[in-house]
């Protein structure tokens, strides 16, 4: 038996080990296949009820592969290394987002 | 076919089958279309039966009466359109009624069902009568608010995407006390659950008042969300014996900054939910409905009211989760009806297909949707099945299946939500949860000793999906 250890927790996946770049690629093509436009999303101390982080650029309307996504991740990470970075969708006939999952914590090497 | 003579008043009873069968009529887009399984008692033609529907669930008395005469019964009447034979079944037909759009109050699912399944359920010329579906007009659909938020609004306030949610309802179900049941509470939330719920059964007793229930889960909601950084919440049933007590625990819920209450709407009343539905829109409360007395209405295949036409008047009356079942170990057939008003619950437009039991293409109107809830005798080897079935859209709720992990609620917590992170990665991975979702949950296994300990204590089983094509 054994107590949960109390950890901080960054919503969708985030329960799952630390995804490789290989497997964050997996997640966006998925995202562009179902016809989401992609975004990269940054905020250096989020709080749960903290539903705007920062956007990096703009959603990435042009994006045509998981590639083009990570690149903006690499840069954003290069620029705010002290911050959490995830990776949104949106939806725009739905009119929604759909998507968001982490992909980058401060302090850890992998993204 | 013209209600008065011109002959003047003639008392006597009524011949329903010339007034109220009309199968030449066309349906008009503001009518209200209805469609009930009939089954007439012997000797009674199949179309008097549909006409005697139409008219007792409208403007038909059993006998004329002369005020008939100051008004347009044609104008007010329903039409029994159409009768056909139930497929399969001996003695049983399709009865479609249509209503015009003017006999119904707007935004009132009361009044629609006080007609519709009101005093012609005990109609003597029948042996049994059920609802099967209806069709709102849209000129009928835009007098409802629906939901006070609906499934995208939801998931914004939330902030959680791209995955069903996860809850747990807190056992036992009587009994605990405030502080006790805080603890369960706080437990479960702080080990990746999103909501726990109040048992239906839980108002206000002895064991337990109200406003210490809310105090004391309220804390736990606060701690948990804390710690984890995740949104959290639990839904706390305000269902009382009168509407003015169900508002003051719905007041207090707002004040104390919770974010979901829960109401029973058959017990409690469509009145009722309506009233709440439309404070919790007001209120920026989310809305979670239970559903206790539904199979006394629903059960029976020749009589009451099927659950589709139930959960449509719900997303009518308002409700943000509605209890769907959870289809996972039952017949192919009920997973496709299932399905079927899953979709009428979630989606804004819904074509007929009678294989999913949808009689009628329903346009909702860009009204919001309702999440479905699926609960009750599921655990973590359920999971890869109920992502495949429920999709993204839903609110998987492992009750024993959380509270009965042997090391306790929070890691029977986290055992849900790594299964379920695990099988929506493999899924957006392209992998195929019908032939790979025990894999997919073993493999978890490996990392997460919470998870292997869940899966050790349930056992592992067996689905056929790819039966669910064929429906």
């Amino acid at each position: 038996m054994k107590t949960l250890p109390k950890e901080r927790r960054y919503e969708t996946l985030s329960y799952l080990p630390p995804l490789s770049d290989q497997q964050i690629a997996k997640q966006i093509d998925y995202m562009l296949d179902q016809g989401y436009i992609p975004g990269v999303e940054f905020e250096k101390d989020p709080t749960p009820e903290l539903h705007h982080w920062t956007l990096w650029k703009l959603p990435l309307f042009d994006a045509r592969s998981a590639q083009d996504v990570l690149n903006e991740v690499r840069e954003c990470r290069s620029e705010y290394s002290d911050c959490y970075i995830r990776v949104v969708g949106f939806d725009n006939l739905r009119q929604c987002q759909t998507v968001s999952f982490i992909v980058y914590k401060p302090g850890t090497s992998r993204y | 076919m013209a209600t008065k003579t011109s002959a003047g008043f003639k008392a006597g009873v009524q011949d329903y089958r010339l007034t109220y069968y009309t199968p030449d009529y066309t349906p008009k887009d503001t009518d209200l279309l209805a469609c009930f399984r009939m089954t007439p008692q012997p000797g009674v033609p199949p179309e008097e039966a549909g006409a005697a529907v139409a008219a007792e669930s409208s403007t038909g008395t059993w006998t004329t009466v002369w005020t008939d005469g100051l008004t347009d019964l044609d104008r007010y009447k329903g039409r029994c359109y159409e009768v056909e034979p139930v497929p399969g079944e001996d003695n049983q037909y399709f009865c479609f009624v249509a209503y015009p759009l003017d006999l119904f109050e707007e935004g009132s699912v009361t009044n629609v069902l006080t007609s519709l399944v009101g005093n012609v359920f005990g109609f003597k010329a029948l042996r049994a009568l059920r609802l099967e579906d209806i069709r709102f007009p849209v000129a009928l659909i835009k007098t409802f608010q629906g939901p006070p938020h609906g499934i995208t609004v939801e998931r914004d306030k939330l902030n959680k995407y791209g995955r069903p949610l996860l809850g747990c309802t807190i056992k036992p179900k009587l009994g605990l006390s405030a502080k006790n049941y805080g603890r369960a509470v706080y437990e479960c939330l702080r080990g990746g659950l999103d909501f726990t719920k109040d048992d239906e059964n839980i108002n206000s007793q002895p064991f337990m008042r109200w406003r210490d229930r809310f105090l004391f889960v309220q804390e736990a909601i606060e701690k948990s969300q804390a710690e984890t950084n995740e949104i959290k919440g639990h839904y706390l049933n305000v269902t009382a014996a009168t509407c003015e007590e169900m508002l003051k625990r719905a007041e207090f819920a707002k004040e104390i900054g919770t974010p979901i209450i829960m109401h029973d709407f058959l017990t409690g009343g469509f009145t009722a939910n309506t009233t709440l539905a439309k404070y919790c829109r007001d209120n920026g409360l989310l809305l979670h409905i239970h559903r206790a007395m539904h199979a006394v209405i629903d059960r029976q295949r020749n009589h009451g009211i099927h659950f589709r036409v139930l959960a449509k008047c719900l997303r009518l009356s308002g409700g943000d989760h509605l209890h769907s079942g959870t289809v996972v170990g039952k017949l192919e057939g009920e997973r496709g009806i299932t399905m079927g008003f899953v979709d009428l619950m979630r989606e804004d437009y819904v074509e007929e297909d009678r294989s999913r039991g949808i009689f009628f293409t329903q346009d909702y109107a860009s009204m919001g949707g309702v999440m479905p809830v699926a609960s009750g005798g599921i655990h973590v080897w359920h999971m890869p099945a109920l992502v495949e079935i429920f999709g993204d859209d839903s609110c998987l709720q492992f009750g024993g299946g959380t509270l009965g992990h042997p090391w306790g609620n929070a890691p029977g917590a986290t055992a849900n939500r790594v299964a379920l992170e695990a099988c929506i990665q493999a899924r957006n991975e392209g992998r195929s949860l019908a032939r790979e979702g025990n894999d997919v949950i073993r493999e978890a296994c490996r990392w997460s000793p919470e998870l292997a300990a869940a899966c050790e204590l349930w056992k592992e089983i067996k689905f056929e999906f790819e039966a669910m094509d064929t429906l």
